[in-house]
């Protein structure tokens, strides 16, 4: 059937201030957002600008606000808006760069703060680290994080303060803080308590209704949040 | 704008980003990506990666590794870069947990291994535990922790910057020219050694796993620049693609004992590999399940499908070794695996060929070996060659790691005696005439038209199985792409993030190597690994155990020259699994 898009389309070499731009286009049974912005740029116009790469949810370069929600356009099927006019608009919380693009350049400093790699001051054995299959766990699903940022832009503590370091980078400090390989717990701490750390989440829950891996990121910053406690207070 | 580093990697994957790991001990390393290195294509990779650990078959060995290479190739594998790659694949797998990858474990702890395609004890006598595995995220959590290690060591990235010219003079390379995607303009990356990992071209068919960005740029560059590609015309179809969208289950749900099943609901592989079933290799996985369909036992309406059945692992299982796969059914395919059969079909997925490099990563100009000085290549855009005429499954991470990490080493070694050669007087000139013309473009054929009618004419004529007729027709579909790809038109004039320009520069550097896939596909009148003749069904030693060079000149003439294959301790045999 057809759709109607709305999409918020900002050119800073030319436009004052972003504007919203409607595209009719047909959209079959299975079509995701992303199928329809290809459809968009390829037929009927060329200057819209998005970032896509993968179309299978695991590079995180499409996240988006799909009808006020923050998605994933590739991950998102146009049947399950329910909606015949659909506003597409970049990621709340960081400067446009361009229409559907925005400049990720505060969360890639804010990751690199937080020491995002594996702290072992022990050389290494001959063979693997041993790891238990239960202390694998405690971080299997916080690693399949994928930087998409759909959970940090949905943030209203993000959102009044530009210096919280968010929901992404914490949750990328608690995949190393309870890895049972890693030692750099203190070095971290350093960053994660402070006035722009860990106790800015105030546990509003959008960053896991936000998450296309469907990560329990709050409950992740919350163990943080006990965890610093108990070795810090 | 110029920039110097000592060395500038394109490409931000595992090749890329594991050999930066390496160079970047002794030298000033740049690393230039089109995307965000997170983002790359090997975070797509499901299965595993493999490796002789032992930690779950204690009678494996790596020369049984080396030996399920070298028949998974069909022979056309080089010998030497295979005993590299098997032998030192341990120690590079023992690195990547020592960096933090979050490996799934063992009940003892140690890092887990599950049954991928081809890989097997005893030369072929029962499916192998070789595949190190986190969950079905294995390339993610490769991709992320060599990012992560990256950041750690300093890396300098520059992320969202496309290459697009390379600049080699007398065959030495000198760097490359970037075109910036965030605030438009060419800069140059003037550098002592510049290395490619750009990753494959699996765009250029209708139905692939591959991402957007896996449009074969480096290759098309180095084709430009006058440098030969390598064995072309073996393209990997994956067995198990989602139906229609192509998206890539992996092989690890059949190394966790799901079963393909036909419309009449055989488990039909019985029929083409008795041995190891839904684990043989991916070319004849690939081919059975066309062949059910060419031959009406598809299934649905159309026929056109074929069903991997992962019921009986259990919801459990499922959760807990493959939850990426349930997740991809229900969000992309709409089908509950738990409770469905999921439809499948074949998918483009891997390049076997690309750009020649010696067993150290170097870049070869011709038949003799002889070296491109400064220029250097690894993972799947280069040619070693480890897969041969047919990669096997988690082979491919292994591959990128192990011989992103040689290749590193390799600068790391040379870097001391090559020097920062003067670049030529206008470095950009070709470059920038090049876009000059595309960014003009005021014609009326659509690019996307263009592209869609190149990847579907090449699904159709040069997938997985080829016949002359065919690839004569598609021969000449590719000159008319061509053709009308000098009529095209470009809407957007704006510098910023102007994907418009960018796709129209990606759709030029396909359409160019297609040829040299089709004319290559043309040349071999032989059936090899993934290359399969239906006019020339068997596979022939005498004429044909050897690899393709192929240069393409300035206007579009093709030709072809050919190396032998480096054979040690595996003579050639009849392959059957």
């Amino acid at each position: 059937m057809i759709r109607t898009f709305k999409i918020l389309r900002f050119n800073l070499e030319k436009d004052k201030k972003p504007h919203f731009q409607n595209y009719q286009t047909e959209c079959p049974p299975g079509y995701t957002v992303l199928d329809v912005l290809y459809d968009i740029k390829g037929l009927q116009d060329g200057t819209l600008s998005y970032r896509r790469s993968c179309r299978s949810g695991v590079c995180g370069s499409c996240g988006m606000k799909i009808n006020g929600v923050n998605l994933l356009a590739c991950k998102t099927q146009v049947e399950s808006l329910k909606k015949k006019v659909i506003h597409v608009e970049p990621l709340p919380g960081f400067p446009v760069m361009r229409d559907l693009i925005v400049d990720l350049t505060p969360f890639w400093e804010k990751l690199e703060n937080i020491k995002p790699y594996l702290i072992n001051h022990t050389p290494p054995p001959t063979t693997e680290r041993y790891q238990s299959a239960e202390d694998q766990l405690k971080i299997e699903e916080a690693t399949w994080c994928i930087l998409c940022n759909c959970c940090t832009s949905s943030c209203p503590s993000l959102w009044a303060n530009k210096e919280y370091l968010g929901p992404a980078a914490l949750l990328k400090a608690y995949r190393f803080v309870f890895d049972s390989r890693d030692e750099g717990a203190e070095e971290r701490y350093k960053v994660l308590n402070t006035k722009s750390g860990l106790w800015r989440c105030h546990t509003i829950f959008n960053c896991m209704d936000a998450c296309p891996q469907e990560i329990n990121i709050t409950e992740y910053i919350s163990k943080l949040k006990t965890r610093v406690v108990s070795e810090r207070y | 704008m110029t920039h110097i580093h000592d060395v500038v990697i394109i490409g931000a994957g595992l090749a890329g980003m594991r050999a930066a790991l390496e160079a970047s001990k002794v030298a000033d390393v740049a690393v230039i990506t089109k995307l965000y290195p997170s983002r790359s294509h090997s975070g797509a990779a499901q299965g595993g990666i493999a490796a002789t650990l032992k930690n779950v078959d204690s009678d494996d060995c790596i020369e049984f590794h080396m030996f399920d290479t070298v028949k998974g190739s069909d022979y056309l594998g080089d010998q030497d870069a295979i005993e590299n790659l098997c032998n030192e694949a341990p120690e590079v797998i023992y690195e990547t947990e020592h960096m933090g990858v979050p490996y799934s474990r063992t009940p003892e702890g140690k890092i887990a291994q599950r049954k991928f395609g081809g890989h097997s004890l005893h030369h072929g006598k029962v499916a192998a535990n070789r595949a190190c595995y986190a969950a079905d995220y294995t390339g993610h959590v490769l991709l992320h922790t060599f990012f992560e290690q990256c950041i750690k060591q300093r890396v300098r990235f520059y992320s969202e910057f496309q290459a697009v010219g390379l600049i080699v003079v007398d065959n030495r390379c000198l760097g490359i020219v970037a075109w910036d995607i965030q605030k438009g303009g060419l800069h140059v990356f003037h550098a002592k050694a510049t290395m490619f990992a750009t990753g494959g071209y699996g765009r250029v068919f209708k139905i692939t796993s591959n991402a957007h960005a896996s449009t074969g740029d480096g290759l098309a560059l180095c084709l430009r620049a006058g440098l030969p590609l390598e064995d072309m015309e073996f393209v990997q179809f994956h067995p198990t693609g989602l139906y229609k969208q192509g998206i890539l289950l992996s092989e690890g749900a059949r190394g966790e004992g799901a079963y393909l099943l036909n419309g009449l609901n055989e488990r039909f592989m019985e029929r083409y590999a008795p041995t190891l079933m839904e684990l043989a290799p991916r070319d004849m996985v690939s081919r059975s399940i066309q062949t059910e369909i060419l031959e009406g036992r598809g299934a649905g309406p159309k026929k056109d499908h074929v069903w991997l059945d992962i019921r009986h692992i259990g919801e459990k299982r499922i959760a807990a070794v493959i939850p990426q796969i349930r997740s991809l059914c229900l969000n992309f395919g709409g089908v509950d695996p738990i409770k469905q059969p999921i439809p499948i079909q074949t998918t483009a997925h891997y390049s076997m060929g690309g750009i020649p490099v010696t067993c150290d990563g170097r870049v070869i100009y011709d038949e003799k070996n002889s070296l491109v000085e400064g220029l250097y290549a690894a993972g799947e855009c280069a040619c070693v060659s480890v897969h041969g005429a047919n990669r096997l499954g988690t082979n491919s991470l292994l591959d990128a790691t192990a011989n992103g990490r040689r290749t590193g080493r390799t600068i790391a070694n040379d870097i001391g005696k090559l020097k920062l050669n003067a670049l030529p007087e206008n470095p950009m000139e070709d470059t920038q005439e090049r876009i000059g013309r595309v960014a003009g473009s005021t014609g009326r054929e659509k690019v996307i038209h263009i592209r869609h009618d190149l990847r579907d004419s090449m699904e159709e004529n040069c997938g997985v199985f080829r016949s002359g007729e065919r690839l004569q027709k598609q021969k000449q579909i590719l000159k008319d792409l061509l053709e009308r790809y000098r009529q095209i038109k470009i809407d957007d004039q704006s510098k910023v993030f102007n994907t418009d320009i960018m796709e129209a520069l990606e759709l030029g550097y396909m359409l160019e190597f297609s040829e040299l896939i089709v004319e290559g596909a043309l040349r071999r009148t032989e059936s090899r690994g993934a290359h399969s003749r239906t006019d020339f069904p068997k596979r022939d030693d005498v004429n044909w155990l050897n690899h393709t060079l192929a240069w393409r000149d300035a206007s579009g003439q093709i030709r072809f020259g050919s190396k032998p294959v480096v054979i040690k301790n595996y003579q050639p045999m009849e392959r059957k699994y």
